[in-house]
């Protein structure tokens, strides 16, 4: 989103917070801040008040693209109805060890 | 995420797509799934939502002022420190809920001059003033024992921003009723003058509390619609009647009364029942006749007014700073 | 008590960093002298609380609210820690040190006590401060006082933070626009006279400090100057060069501005004597 710069509004970032170690940083929100710099502390306060995170990322928003929605059909019917690459679909297997 | 196009003014030759996205909204909603920000969705629905988020937002960040005037007179250093934590998280509500409304195409920057111009309305309840230390508990049992009976449904709403804030939301304000309530317990099992302090701060807030899930049905048009689209899953007068069922038994476990003579259980009903409201007082509030409208506003445009210089001066120091990372970043490649 | 040792008390997880109430349970009792001394450290602290908590709900920007309540808070928790170690000297509780103590009782220094100000005002108070107690936490984590090494180390982790908020507003602040510029160094100006009162050393200090309980202010002071030069100076701002303000030196002599402070304080916890909260 550019937001054209009155009174000097600070743009949105969004914040990825990892809760521990292992896991992936997960979306938590977004807040706005003057800089990268910032926005880093904010999403500190904001999202990591009751130890929720041991690592954050912010990003700009409007750095981020996103599939088109109203085209759901197209973009993902290709991973549907394909089974095969699905260990469930094997089902000869069955009862053997260690596969 | 921010923002995508998700407007429905749209020229004629996409009125199919129109059409699409209307019989996919509508089967989204049926199913009880969620919207995304992204997803198509009906003009209403939106202008409802930011409607709705908006207000919500401002309420939580005019909601601060009531209890933060009591942080520096707080009566133990723990209590000042819970108050601390708990303003803290109203600030923090706010901005959970503004980014959610953001999500809808609508920057904070607008959402907040709304707020500061007058043309947006936050609940009422915050007009009436925080007198005295039993109003801090008063307020964090009824007012937020009310806004949580209100929040926990919106978990569910069918627009996934509004309920993923919920979700955390809800979650940061579990204490927030407890300390209220435990608050009051301490005055009421203290001396006589801070009894008579906290039943006086319950005298006063429970008819506005009562009143903060709205108008009763038969006088709430929009709220059918709200439900129809999932947004709103109960309907303000059966919220209204679990939170009375809720806070008599607290009530009586802090050893105070409830102000209303008509409260009494109801057998037939499986429900206490409860007196008229106020209503018309209730309209004058939001009419901007409540004993701190003018008050909220002015402190609010205050802040707002005295941090411009501030938030200028950031603004000012991030474009100088990306400006000299390209003056490097140039001087770079001449060199090389 | 295991708190005391600072291993467990430098744990990362907030479940087991010390609390107050670790404090208040345990049965280290404080000399008189250490619990003078928690005094010093533990008034500044509430002080400052008491000041920062007086922004939420009127910062520049929502976030910062949230940022402000966090260090008031931490500033907070340092003060009930010391006060509640103080207190076991006399057999006192943190409330009772905090609230039925009157204005020549307390020690705080006048750099807290002065008022808020606008943005930059506060941020000159804290970046100074910050400083100050970052490079008092620092050293006095070593002390031979268990308890005081514990808050100690609690107390660092959280100033670094606060020294970078304030050192990331200076520059801000100096390095943004003209107004800023020079709110940010009026800020100073008016804070900086308060500076030399911090380094100030008396005889109850040297004489913990000979023992390695203390931190000795006077020797803080070079490693303090070294720090916070170069913040003011990238911020594109100047020292002041203004003389120490007479007095203070935790003395008896304090700011006009204690008496108000704690006299909104203490209003409430005045009027009920004795009363549980």
């Amino acid at each position: 989103m550019s937001q054209h710069n009155v009174d000097a509004s600070w743009p949105l970032y969004e914040v990825f917070v990892r809760s521990s170690r292992g896991l992936s940083h997960v979306h938590a929100g977004s807040l706005h801040a003057p800089d990268a710099t910032m926005a880093l502390r904010n999403a500190r306060d904001l999202y990591t008040r009751r130890n929720e995170g041991t690592s954050v990322w912010v990003v700009p928003s409007d750095a981020i693209s996103s599939s088109d929605p109203d085209s759901k059909g197209g973009f993902f019917e290709s991973s549907q109805g394909k089974a095969f690459r699905h260990a469930t679909y094997y089902t000869k297997s069955e009862g053997v060890k260690h596969l | 995420m921010s923002t995508t196009s998700i407007h429905s003014d749209a020229p004629v030759a996409d009125l199919d797509e129109q059409r699409a996205g209307q019989e996919r909204f509508d089967q989204i909603i049926a199913e009880d799934s969620r919207i995304e920000p992204s997803d198509w969705m009906p003009e209403g629905y939106r202008k409802t939502l930011v409607r709705q988020m908006s207000q919500h937002a401002h309420s939580e960040i005019i909601g601060m002022q009531p209890e933060a005037n009591w942080i520096t007179r707080a009566p133990s250093l723990k209590r000042k420190m819970i108050l601390m934590a708990k303003v803290q998280d109203e600030a923090g509500h706010g901005l959970y809920l503004y980014s959610a409304t953001e999500t809808l195409g609508v920057p904070r920057e607008e959402l907040v001059r709304q707020l500061l111009d007058g043309e947006a309305k936050y609940s009422s309840i915050f007009n009436y003033p925080a007198m005295t230390w039993a109003d801090v508990g008063a307020i964090g049992w009824l007012v937020d024992g009310a806004a949580i009976q209100n929040q926990v449904p919106l978990c569910r709403a069918s627009f996934a921003p509004y309920g993923r804030a919920m979700v955390r939301i809800c979650k940061e304000e579990s204490f927030h009723q407890r300390q209220g309530w435990e608050i009051l317990y301490e005055l009421s099992h203290g001396t006589p003058e801070q009894k008579a302090m906290a039943q006086d701060a319950v005298n006063r807030f429970y008819g506005p509390a009562l009143q903060m899930f709205g108008p009763p049905d038969d006088d709430s048009p929009n709220s059918q619609q709200s439900m129809a689209w999932n947004i709103k899953r109960f309907s303000n007068d059966e919220l209204r009647q679990r939170f009375v069922d809720m806070i008599v038994p607290q009530a009586e476990a802090l050893g105070l009364t409830l102000p209303d003579p008509d409260l009494k259980w109801n057998e037939e009903r499986g429900h206490y029942d409860f007196g008229e409201l106020d209503w018309d007082e209730f309209m004058s509030v939001i009419k901007g006749k409540g004993p701190c409208n003018v008050q909220r506003m002015q402190h609010r445009r205050a802040a707002h007014e005295n941090g411009a210089w501030v938030r200028e001066a950031a603004a000012a120091y991030a474009e100088k700073q990306a400006r000299r990372q390209q003056d490097a970043a140039d001087t770079h490649l001449i060199g090389a | 008590m295991s708190f005391a040792s600072s291993d467990s008390a430098t744990r990362q997880s907030a479940g087991n960093a010390i609390t107050p109430e670790d404090i208040i349970a345990s049965e280290n009792k404080a000399p008189e002298d250490v619990a003078t001394y928690a005094m010093y450290l533990g008034d500044d602290a509430l002080i400052l609380a008491q000041r920062l908590g007086y922004w939420i709900s009127r910062a520049p920007e929502m976030e910062e609210d949230v940022a402000l309540a966090n260090i008031a808070q931490d500033q907070l928790g340092h003060a009930r820690f010391l006060l509640s170690y103080a207190g076991s000297a006399w057999g006192k509780t943190e409330d009772e040190l905090a609230y039925f103590r009157d204005t020549h009782e307390f020690y705080s220094c006048r750099l807290v006590e002065q008022e808020n100000g606008d943005f930059g005002q506060t941020i000159a108070r804290q970046l100074i401060f910050a400083t100050y107690q970052y490079e008092l936490f620092s050293r006095l984590v070593d002390s031979k006082d268990e308890t005081l090494a514990a808050v100690a180390a609690k107390a660092l982790k959280e100033v670094m933070y606060h020294l970078d908020h304030a050192a990331q507003w200076t520059l801000r602040l100096g390095d943004g626009t003209e107004e800023s510029h020079r709110r940010m160094q009026e800020g100073l100006y008016y804070m900086w006279p308060y500076v030399d009162e911090l380094f100030a050393d008396d005889d109850l200090l040297r004489d913990l400090a000979d023992r390695g309980i203390a931190v000795l202010p006077s020797t803080l002071r070079e490693s303090f100057d070294q720090r916070i030069q170069p913040i003011i100076e990238q911020a594109t701002l100047e020292i002041p060069d203004v003389a120490g303000a007479f007095g203070g030196d935790r003395s008896g002599r304090f700011s006009e501005h204690r008496g108000h402070i704690l006299g909104e304080m203490q209003v409430l916890a005045r009027q009920f004597p004795g009363a549980t909260w």
